[in-house]
């Protein structure tokens, strides 16, 4: 069990600069997000796309303010358990202890949310059936490619990820890579490198199919595939593979008790707190009359939480405030030498 | 001011007269129309504000952008006449568009 005075759920921007606002007022935070890494929307979304309303700063990428934000926690010790979702919130005593899909649990009197639109899950096929087969023979990442080793696999999907693996698995299996059009979006010698693996038959490509249909019992046989007028065509398979992007679900937040319209959540404009006592969400979740979805909405938010956490995580302390040009003990914590 | 038709995936028209520059997402989710999600607000960064436009109408619109076409491999069940929501903008010409909103955005 860790304890600490407040959890961050969320690694965006509205989460890293909550962190550094906890850590300056000398409270301490972890983090935890869905994601195999730091930056939320900012890197998953738009890494490369320019932002052009961060205040004092005129234009800067999604991985650009990530990796700004990260420097600015430098000087901070803060722990990110990341690739981990939180599944439970509950009250114990006057605490809030909450656990993850990997089993991490933490006891803490804060937890705020940073949410953005929800945790970040791999867009999956559209029939029923796959359901059946995800996680045995029909996956959307790739975890141990041996498995595949001379066996069937059909590969759905037009982007860097799909072809990537057509090409990588080519060499040991016998692969189909199905696609709804005819243009790919991944890198041009990687989409040229999958042409000539077709052209010479180490790659069945099919493209303007879709997933139709799965066929099979227990184990996976075949799958239908259809094109815009309706042919279908049927292939023989040992696993299929779908690389269709993320998508953000709300997922386990909605059975926390909190508030919630339209996926997001209720707060109050001077602590970001929640309608339970320590539990703030603050950046895209929470909804307030005025929000906007700004980044730098999200950072007010965050400063805001971070004072009303101080609080709870210190009943017997006066929170008292300060600014980092002058203070002594702001600087002391950030490593600077004081004038 | 242009009326715009949504047609839910349960076969609900709802008629909703949207202002001039708004997209044909904003006038969904400003008038409460259920299934469109626009989680990403108009970037065309998430492909969860899918419609399917009617074929007569689907010519009739400005061509998609390359961008918009890529999200659209990510889409719920996208089909020939698919587009992004976020990407018709709203002008005296598509007074009377209709579009049909998927069973799902994901």
């Amino acid at each position: 069990m860790i304890k600490t005075d407040a959890l961050i759920i969320g690694a965006g921007p509205t989460g890293l600069f909550t962190a550094h606002q906890l850590k300056l007022i000398g409270l301490d935070c972890e983090v935890v997000d869905n994601l195999d890494k730091i930056g939320g929307q900012c890197i998953e979304l738009y890494p490369d796309k320019p932002i052009y309303d961060i205040p004092a700063v005129p234009e800067c990428t999604g991985k650009e303010l990530t990796n700004n934000l990260i420097n600015q926690l430098k000087p901070f010790d803060i722990k990110f358990h990341l690739n981990e979702r939180v599944e439970e919130v509950k009250k114990e005593n006057d605490n809030w202890l909450v656990k993850t899909n990997n089993g991490t649990s933490f006891s803490t009197p804060n937890v705020i949310i940073a949410g953005g639109v929800g945790s970040f899950e791999p867009r999956r096929f559209s029939p029923k059936e796959c359901e059946k087969f995800e996680n045995k023979s029909l996956f959307y990442s790739v975890k141990d490619k041996k498995i595949f080793k001379g066996k069937t696999v059909s590969i759905f999907g037009g982007g860097d990820s799909a072809l990537d693996w057509a090409i990588e698995l080519s060499k040991e299996c016998s692969v189909n890579l199905i696609h709804r059009r005819d243009e790919f979006r991944g890198a041009k010698a990687t989409i040229d490198k999958m042409h000539q693996f077709a052209k010479n038959e180490k790659i069945n490509l099919f493209t303007q199919y879709q997933m139709s249909f799965v066929k099979g019992d227990q184990n996976l046989e075949s799958i239908d595939i259809k094109n815009d007028n309706n042919e279908i065509k049927n292939l023989k398979t040992d696993y299929v593979l779908g690389f269709f992007g993320l998508i953000m679900q709300l997922g386990p937040i909605a059975n926390w008790g909190l508030n919630i319209d339209k996926k997001t959540i209720e707060v109050d404009t001077e602590k970001f707190e929640t309608n339970q006592k320590g539990i703030y969400a603050v950046g895209d979740i929470c909804n307030y009359p005025g929000k906007l979805k700004l980044i730098l909405s999200g950072f007010h938010e965050g400063a805001l939480a971070a004072r009303a956490c101080f609080k709870l995580a210190r009943p017997n302390e006066k929170y008292r405030f300060e600014f980092t040009t002058s203070s002594k003990t702001i600087k002391e914590r950030l490593g600077v030498k004081s004038d | 001011m242009a009326k715009i038709t949504y047609i839910t995936h349960d076969n609900n028209k709802h008629v909703i007269e949207v202002q001039n520059g708004l997209t044909v997402m904003e006038g969904a989710v400003q008038n409460d129309i259920p299934g469109i999600d626009a989680d990403c607000g108009g970037g065309m960064a998430c492909a969860t504000c899918h419609v399917y436009v009617k074929e007569d109408w689907f010519n009739k619109l400005p061509k998609k952008e390359d961008g918009e076409e890529d999200m659209l491999d990510m889409a719920f069940e996208p089909k020939t006449n698919s587009r992004l929501s976020c990407q018709i903008i709203v002008s005296d010409e598509t007074d009377g568009l209709e579009v049909n909103i998927p069973s799902k955005q994901a």
